[in-house]
């Protein structure tokens, strides 16, 4: 089969085959990632703009890596260094970096749907890296592609999604990849950050941490945020710690060969135990290295690359 | 001025209770019983054969963005969109730049209408100085020059007392006060309704709780005060449970739905179109429907456009950033016959009075009727005829309307303002 989408906007847009599809090219490249000389000129000669319009390390540098690793030239600009606090139009923006003969755009954005307004405007591909709470697609990629280095197929697996999920795109992105993977999705968290309306994304959704820790194979923990707690959404980081953060104790629950899983950044002492963010079980750095690897083969893909032909890298 | 004789129409006159094919008569403006054989050989007639007249429609809920957003829409580019519609009567909300909150901006607006509009042009004033919501607007002295309203539409009177103390103080002048329902609290930064498809699309939730909370109060406050409060463009079923039975311990309250309430749900904002973003947000399915039973039972009074004129500039941008609004005056009859009529069953001339007799009542106004000796404001539509609209190529200044490229069913021919034809086959003839 091969690979016809030109954008990467949402997961939920993805068919199952073409999630395997990405991720068949990021083991590929994956490879690639451990060699002494790492670049492969799958891109050289094509231009990638990083347009992030929202802070962002990992995900930027993920990008920016991946970029480099396949031989193309890379651009970042962020909101402050950008026209926009200028007052110009995104749409100014992003008909400005095509102008500029750019042969891809990378996007992260505080406003939900708006890498969906840029690929109705603009010929190049956009990628989407992040737009509001909506979808972080590269995210629930690498967080899929990690959860099967370890546990093989999905289907059946018991997955919990921890923490705010209201206002999380990384929840909405995994819980698109898993469920069209087969795997069984608990949202768990204060029922002011997990409304039910989620169950609609044929999730379950609950507010019982023992039951729902019970045997998961993953947890996925979401990094929990003073602002929402400065909105009333829950009372205080204290007690949200105290009812709902990963410690030992609770990891007990799990089932005994659990991964512990983190986008990151990471608030040690609030949603996790520091010692559990570095204990065997945790597989957060691999989710930063995987990072690489399935924006690699999204960038691949969407310039037109073929997945038959990384291939031959396996 | 020529004498009219419209011929052989389906003649709607809710007021009078007529549904019949026959003729209309104007002479010197106003409606006539008949005219002289000498008047009918001299008068322009008008076959209307297979066309509905009826009373010129009224809306009492348009922004025509003058004075001070005129790149938007003007009194007289939104006047012309009213009557292309088969307007003849629109109540024009305050939120203008400045705010329409004293005598002056008042009497600017009326001089402009008198110039610029085709149609009848009503203003309305603010409830609070600056629609702020802190100080009472001088109330007293808008009446005076002319407004047939006060409301902060699109920014609710948050205040409890404040709200308690403007509708005793209007009631004495029998001044209706228009207010939209939303509690500030409960919608902070919120763009669309909540629920299924605000969590889907990670957009921030309008909950139909902050709508229900103020039309609550308004009711408390309406039977309270005994004061009338209208309550603008209900979006939510629980509103309309809430204002259902207020009617049956009689309080003064009326209440208005806009087309787009009742023909569209929030399932549409998959795609983050912007042209589907307006305040009070599209709800879902099962609200929509409790708004066409409200309408049908007679909790919800009126059909009211709240034509919202926005730039393609404006609208085009990210969804959270876009304003909220839609265009509303030339696609009304359209898509309201489509709602009501072909889809669930109500009778037209009931239709018509939604859109004429009751809303120029509501707000004590002249129209919505084809009584003899009342001013000749006349609606004539083929109620079946197919038409593409193309918003750009309306008479708005703005095309920011979810039905721009759509065919529509029902379409106006001719508007007729005080016996003088201002839109007819398409075009603005005055």
């Amino acid at each position: 089969m091969s690979w016809t989408r030109r954008h990467l906007l949402t997961v939920e847009e993805l068919s199952l085959a073409e999630i395997d599809q990405i991720h068949a090219a990021a083991r590929a490249f994956k490879r690639t990632l451990s060699r002494s000389v790492k670049k492969v000129p799958a891109l050289r000669g094509k231009t990638i703009v990083n347009l992030f319009l929202e802070p962002s390390t990992r995900t930027r540098m993920a990008f920016d890596m991946a970029a480099k690793r396949l031989s193309a030239d890379v651009i970042s600009l962020d909101g402050t260094s950008s026209s926009t606090t200028k007052g110009e139009t995104l749409r100014d923006t992003a008909e400005n970096i095509q102008a500029l003969q750019a042969d891809m755009i990378v996007i992260r954005h505080a406003a939900a749907g708006s890498p969906l307004y840029l690929s109705r405007i603009l010929d190049i591909p956009v990628i989407n890296a992040g737009d509001g709470a909506h979808e972080h697609p590269t995210q629930g990629l690498l967080d899929t592609f990690t959860m099967i280095e370890h546990l093989g197929s999905l289907k059946g697996r018991k997955v919990v999604i921890l923490g705010d999920i209201l206002f999380s795109r990384v929840a909405r992105s995994n819980i698109h990849a898993l469920t069209k993977m087969g795997a069984a999705v608990t949202l768990v968290g204060p029922s002011t950050l997990v409304p039910a309306w989620f169950t609609a994304m044929g999730v379950s959704v609950s507010h019982d941490l023992k039951s729902a820790l019970a045997d998961a194979e993953v947890v996925m923990l979401l990094r929990i945020q003073h602002e929402r707690q400065a909105a009333g959404l829950f009372p205080s980081l204290g007690e949200y710690t105290s009812m709902f953060g990963l410690n030992k104790a609770r990891a007990s629950w799990l089932n005994p060969k659990a991964i512990i899983m983190h986008p990151g950044p990471i608030n040690r002492g609030v949603e996790i135990d520091s010692e559990l963010a570095d204990g065997d079980r945790s597989v957060i750095l691999q989710q930063v290295t995987n990072g690489i690897a399935v924006r690699m083969a999204v960038l691949y893909l969407c310039a037109g690359g073929q997945p038959e032909l990384v291939t031959p890298v396996e | 001025m020529p004498s009219l004789w419209i011929k052989n129409a389906r003649v709607i006159d809710p007021a009078a209770k007529r549904d019949a094919v026959g003729d209309i008569f104007v002479r010197d403006g106003k409606f006539a019983a008949t005219l002289s054989a000498v008047e009918k050989k001299r008068a322009k007639k008008i076959d209307a054969r297979g066309l509905v007249a009826c009373p010129g429609l009224v809306d009492i809920h348009v922004h025509f963005r003058e004075p001070g957003q005129t790149h938007k829409e003007s009194i007289g580019t939104g006047s012309r969109a009213a009557a292309a519609g088969g307007f003849t009567t629109v109540v024009m909300m305050p939120n203008t730049s400045p705010v329409a909150d004293n005598s002056g901006t008042i009497q600017l607006m009326k001089d402009v209408v008198a110039r610029d509009a085709v149609i009848r042009v009503y203003p309305t004033g603010c409830i609070t100085v600056g629609m702020k919501g802190q100080a009472l607007a001088p109330i007293g002295s808008l009446k005076r020059a002319g407004v047939v309203a006060i409301t902060d539409d699109g920014d609710c009177v948050q205040s409890n007392d404040l709200m308690r103390r403007a509708v005793e103080y209007a009631k004495m002048f029998d001044l209706p006060v228009m207010d939209h329902c939303q509690d500030y609290s409960m919608t902070q930064g919120a763009v669309m309704n909540e629920g299924v498809m605000s969590t889907r699309l990670g957009l921030h939730g309008w909950p139909n709780a902050a709508e229900d909370l103020i039309v609550a109060r308004n009711v408390i406050l309406s039977e309270y005060t005994g004061a009338h409060i209208h309550l603008q463009h209900i979006s939510s079923k629980f509103s309309v449970d809430v204002i259902r039975r207020a009617k049956q311990r009689g309080a003064r309250i009326t209440a208005e739905a806009t087309p787009h309430h009742i023909a569209l749900t929030d399932d549409l904002l998959a795609g983050y179109d912007t042209n589907f973003k307006m305040n009070p947000p599209l709800r879902t399915e099962s609200d929509r429907v409790a708004l066409i039973d409200g309408l049908r039972d007679g909790t919800l009074d009126i059909i009211a456009t709240d034509h919202a004129p926005h730039t393609d500039y404006e609208k085009d941008k990210e969804f959270d950033f876009a304003p909220n609004g839609i265009l509303g005056l030339e696609t009304a009859l359209s898509v309201t016959l489509a709602v009501l009529v072909r889809r669930n069953k109500f009778k037209l001339p009931f239709v018509i009075d939604l859109m004429t007799r009751r809303p120029a009542k509501l707000m004590n106004l002249p129209g919505g009727t084809l009584a003899v000796g009342a001013e000749a404001d006349i609606c004539l539509f083929d109620p079946a005829e197919k038409w593409l609209y193309n918003a750009k190529a309306g008479f708005s200044k703005s095309s920011n309307s979810p039905w721009s490229g759509q065919t529509l069913t029902g379409r106006v021919k001719t508007t007729i303002v005080g016996g003088r034809i201002v839109f007819n086959a398409g075009k603005i003839v005055v």
